[in-house]
């Protein structure tokens, strides 16, 4: 079967949709993200990516990846590598046998990436699915971008072999034998109610719902440290992670949304439709609140953090009562 | 987000690219609906971006002045930081750190070099100047 690119907007969820139904088995990019329950929060001040705390909307990387073997009864092999030389001859060996694979690379090494967005970010997704027989480049697919690259071996093998933050070790993955059709009934409550005990139930003060009011406080201290420019690169870092690195807008709130309404329909309950539209009120929200951070790091608008931590407490409060509304729901 | 709200503005960061985002169609049902950017991102973005740029500059201006080794400006223009070009070069911090005194880069032996070259993708030729 020739293989099909599709745009998505996330990395993993993208990679693990087309390779599903590559497989036979096609399951929307949102579909992968809400069933492998990859939706969070967390503010993670310990974490630094060039001297900024780290802040995410979904769970770590290959989340998705291990998350989506149980439901859809896959065994996903993963493959790690000492030195790049191995890490290109299996990479090579499993093209020519015909398999998809998956691989996690850094960004900042793939020449196809425009050069804005060339950060060390070194846990990036992206499928290769063949070489071009005359030059010897990689046919990829990497689900963030509109159609098909190619990549020089050179280069692939730098941005897989990065060094620092999440280093991905030459990381390849590939199914081994077939996903099924699972047993939607059953997979789809489950799914949900884990990313409800994610976002509400978390006993580390970092991440969920007490996540976004833990970095809401650290936003209001930043009123009292009087360095303008330092608050600046601190609330622009968190809007980048929310709009900027692949999230379907709203911090990946619109792609759940959309999971919600195709569960919804699976399961023939209306309420998760309507939990969906509330979903996408709270994504909204969020996008004002990117707006008004770029308009304070722009001065259209006098610098208040206190009022950006206003805002993001008023979304904890909405995104508490919801997921509350979602468990009873699921 | 309805899919007719989908920012279409324009970012030059996206280097003429578009991205997939998710928004609400006519029928109440998402869908990925391609954008051509939004301010906020390209405004965050740049941000990002400017700030790395103006580490570089900064260090060049400094290498000019004798103040700092070439070896300083290249880590910024690669988007590192100390922290990283250890990791990648598997030198200890303070080491690199010695290394940014032009009197001590000066006499860096052509494998130290090298190491550091590989790490940024750059010839030792290229690694000794700043430009």
């Amino acid at each position: 079967m020739e293989f099909q690119h599709s745009h998505a907007s996330h990395c993993e969820s993208g990679v693990m949709s087309s390779m599903l139904r590559h497989l036979g088995l096609p399951i929307s990019e949102a579909m992968a993200f809400g069933l492998s329950s990859a939706l969070s929060f967390a503010y993670l001040p310990i974490i630094k990516i060039n001297g900024l705390p780290l802040v995410a909307y979904r769970m770590p990387p290959k989340f998705i990846i291990k998350g989506l073997q149980k439901p859809l009864g896959l065994k996903m092999r993963f493959e790690t590598f000492r030195s790049p030389e191995a890490g290109e001859q299996r990479l090579n060996e499993l093209l020519d046998a015909g398999q998809l694979v998956g691989m996690q690379t850094s960004v900042f090494w793939l020449p196809y990436m425009p050069e804005d967005l060339r950060f060390h970010f070194n846990a990036h997704n992206v499928l290769a699915y063949g070489r071009d027989a005359a030059s010897g480049d990689y046919l990829l697919s990497d689900p963030v971008v509109e159609t098909t690259v190619t990549c020089a071996p050179a280069d692939l093998r730098r941005a897989r072999f990065a060094k620092g933050v999440l280093a991905p070790k030459g990381l390849l993955y590939y199914p081994e034998g077939k996903p099924s059709e699972p047993d939607w009934a059953k997979v789809l409550p489950k799914a949900i109610k884990k990313t409800t005990r994610i976002l509400l139930d978390s006993p580390i003060p970092i991440i969920g719902v007490r996540g976004i009011r833990r970095l809401a406080n650290a936003i209001e201290r930043l009123d009292a440290q009087g360095k303008p420019a330092a608050a600046k690169m601190f609330i622009g870092q968190v809007v980048r992670m929310q709009e900027e690195i692949g999230t379907g807008g709203g911090g990946f709130r619109f792609i759940y949304a959309a999971f919600l309404q195709e569960a919804a329909e699976r399961l023939a309950r209306p309420a998760l439709n309507e939990l969906s539209e509330t979903l996408v009120d709270i994504g909204d929200e969020w996008r004002e609140f990117a707006l008004s951070t770029a308009r304070m790091i722009r001065d259209r608008e006098p610098l208040n953090p206190s009022k950006l931590a206003d805002k993001l407490r008023a979304i904890a409060d909405r995104e508490q009562v919801f997921f509350r509304d979602l468990r009873r729901a699921a | 987000m309805l899919d007719r709200e989908v920012p279409q503005e324009g970012n030059s960061t996206l280097g003429g690219q578009r991205k997939a985002m998710y928004a609400r169609g006519a029928d109440g049902k998402l869908h990925i609906v391609q954008s051509a950017g939004w301010e906020v991102e390209e405004i965050v973005t740049r941000q990002a971006v400017e700030d790395l740029n103006r580490l570089a500059e900064d260090a060049r201006q400094r290498v000019i002045a004798g103040q700092t080794s070439a070896l300083e400006y290249h880590m910024h223009k690669a988007r590192m930081d100390v922290p990283l070009l250890s990791q990648v070069t598997g030198l200890w911090q303070w080491r690199i750190r010695r290394h940014f005194r032009p009197d001590i880069f000066q006499g860096l032996s052509a494998g130290l070099l090298q190491r550091y070259g590989d790490a940024m993708g750059l010839s030792v030729e290229q690694l000794k100047k700043a430009d």
